[in-house]
């Protein structure tokens, strides 16, 4: 199970792929096989307006919603967890 | 302080409306990702975990009211509010947008502030001791040397593409504050027989191969200054290894030649400079020591401190206070280390209000320090009541320079992308178990990286803690014996590695042990020092 992300040029922001466009919620992500995302990858950094897109590897976390496997991604995705007051509310890095 | 003239004031001024056409023309997508990455970089803009992060030069350390202000006013407009001063004297932004970038770059510029050479294989930020022109050790003022050297290395044509980054420090003092043995080149002044000049070390460092520099030059007569560092720059440019980046930096260079070998190098190479007369002519060199002079001190001031029955007050004056070298004035020591806060942020409020509190009581001027705090160099006896109760306001009358709470932290997995594991919340740990005994503990520095890059100094600690990561999981590694002080050591692996709450109670057994063991008016360290790592390991790992 993989995961796109990436940041958005202008902001920084961090972005998921949520199967119709992008979110800056990881619990809005949708899983993508390789195939499928890596040539989304291919078709949005042609575009330039993403920056370091990545497929990176996810499981099943809590409740069945996928997640990152890694706690880098995790966390990138939650914000800092010592700033839980400018993480995005209502997720749990863990 | 040093002022910009119009020279440096259109250097600055042309490199933001250059990254402004720059920012420009990546925002419409004429140039892409490949290209722009190396120009947002020269101008200090990473693309870090949550956003781009912006690393603003301070150069050594030094700002006045006005640009701390400045620094205020960037938090609260461009970020979330705050900022992070760094191990580099340096402060970073953690939520730059790179739309606003070229605008908050002008603001900086306005009050003679960059971001340019804060990354990159460049000779970045020159940092220097703390206590520069106030410490009553200090032989001489390092400042006017590390401006001459920011002067000089700013846009060196020949400097521009290094093997790799390349940091450099000064002190004036024999307390080395700076940690000058960590860099690759640390500049001590000294005097020999009244006259100025430089003890050389180089090839310091930390990361991944810790190193102490060597001394390659006992006495470097002042006026020799910039064309011995001219020589030292092109010595490793020539000979600097390119086809490995761990094995880039002059650290490996000189442990390769050989520190004498080196030496001997920069001997030659700087006899075939000497001819060229690229020192800085006397009266430039005095022209930059005016910027620098005393401010106006009071004579005949009571030098005493009445603490007035208020015990919180009288601990902050006996641990965040040092001696002046002018009776009737005190070095203020300001934690960034309060109780839950992250080592080394500032808020907006809290930088606006130390900004209000060096204009009133320190001449106008504030520094950073490599150990995350910030000091307030000139502030009469008198005035000590009135700075603390204004700190306090803000939370930051904490009393713990140099203390098991006063941890040095990098951003860690919670801001870098190059982080294997968190450093802020350890350091939080830390500092909460530590907290109920610090005082008896004494003088024990704690620093914590998140990787193997060192940004927390782990090396240099008493305690060093360093994050790795274990298939997946974070993993900490406890160091001990480590000094970045004039005493110089590299902290040693104590044995296998432990989980979040392992390390804390790992240090806490270390800690335990050293208060059974210490002899009388023993440090952590000495301790260490005196009974090696086989007692700390038992008392650790059991």
């Amino acid at each position: 199970m993989k995961l796109l992300t990436g940041n958005v040029t202008r902001t920084g922001d961090v972005v998921w792929w949520d199967g119709a466009g992008w979110s800056r919620r990881l619990d809005a992500a949708v899983p993508l096989e390789r195939e499928a995302g890596e040539r989304l990858l291919a078709e949005w950094a042609a575009t330039e307006t993403l920056n370091d897109l990545a497929l990176v590897d996810a499981e099943a976390g809590p409740g069945g919603r996928p997640r990152p496997l890694h706690i880098r991604e995790r966390i990138r995705g939650f914000g800092p967890t010592v700033r839980p007051d400018l993480a995005l509310q209502g997720q749990d890095w863990r | 302080m040093y002022r910009y003239d119009s020279i440096d004031q259109a250097i600055v001024d042309a490199r933001v409306a250059e990254f402004r056409d720059q920012v420009a023309r990546r925002l419409s997508g004429e140039l892409d990702e490949e290209h722009f990455r190396p120009l947002r970089l020269k101008n200090g803009l990473y693309l870090q975990l949550h956003a781009y992060m912006l690393r603003v030069a301070i150069p050594y350390g030094l700002l006045s009211s006005r640009q701390l202000r400045m620094l205020a006013h960037v938090a609260r407009r461009y970020d979330r509010g705050y900022g992070h001063f760094t191990t580099r004297q340096n402060i970073q932004y953690n939520w730059i947008r790179l739309e606003e970038t070229p605008d908050l770059l002008a603001d900086l510029a306005s009050v003679e502030m960059h971001a340019i050479q804060t990354s990159g294989n460049c000779i970045r930020n020159i940092s220097a001791d703390q206590y520069a022109g106030a410490a009553a050790d200090e032989v001489a003022d390092p400042r006017p040397w590390a401006e001459l050297l920011r002067q000089w290395s700013s846009f060196h044509p020949e400097f521009s593409y290094l093997p790799r980054k390349f940091k450099i420090a000064l002190t004036g003092s024999e307390a080395d504050r700076a940690a000058i043995r960590f860099h690759d080149i640390g500049w001590q002044l000294v005097t020999r027989d009244g006259a100025p000049g430089f003890r050389v070390f180089v090839g310091g460092g930390m990361g991944r191969t810790p190193v102490v520099a060597p001394l390659i030059r006992e006495f470097l007569p002042a006026d020799r200054f910039l064309s011995y560092a001219e020589a030292i720059l092109r010595v490793y440019n020539r000979f600097g290894r390119r086809d490995n980046i761990y094995k880039a930096r002059i650290k490996i260079l000189v442990q390769e030649m050989g520190a004498e070998a080196f030496a001997r190098a920069v001997e030659e190479e700087h006899g075939r400079l000497l001819p060229l007369g690229i020192d800085a002519q006397e009266a430039e060199v005095a022209r930059i020591a005016g910027f620098f002079a005393d401010p106006p001190f009071e004579g005949g001031l009571d030098d005493t401190v009445e603490a007035g029955g208020d015990p919180a007050f009288a601990r902050w004056v006996a641990r965040q206070v040092q001696p002046h070298k002018v009776a009737g004035y005190r070095i203020v020591n300001i934690s960034l280390k309060p109780e839950g806060g992250i080592p080394g942020d500032a808020s907006d409020a809290q930088m606006e209000t130390i900004a209000d509190l060096a204009e009133r009581f320190s001449f106008d001027e504030v520094r950073v320090t490599h150990a995350q705090n910030l000091v307030l160099a000139h502030v009469r006896a008198g005035d000590l009541r009135a700075v603390y109760d204004g700190l306090e306001t803000v939370g930051l009358a904490a009393a713990n320079l140099d203390l098991a709470t006063d941890v040095i932290a990098c951003p860690g997995l919670d801001y870098c992308t190059l982080a294997n594991a968190r450093s802020i919340p350890i350091a939080q740990k830390l500092a909460d178990r530590l907290r109920p005994r610090e005082e008896v503990l004494g003088e024990l520095k704690i620093k914590v990286s998140g990787c193997i890059n060192a940004c927390g100094h782990h090396h240099a600690g008493h305690i060093g803690v360093l994050g790795v990561d274990r298939k997946g999981t974070e993993n900490y590694q406890l160091l001990l014996g480590g000094s970045g002080a004039e005493d110089a050591s590299i902290a040693q692996i104590l044995g296998p590695g432990f989980t979040e709450d392992g390390i804390v109670d790992a240090v806490e057994r270390a800690t335990t042990f050293y208060l059974s063991a210490r002899a009388p008016g023993e440090r952590f360290l000495d301790t260490w020092r005196r009974l090696g790592a086989a007692p700390f390991k038992e008392a650790v790992y059991g």
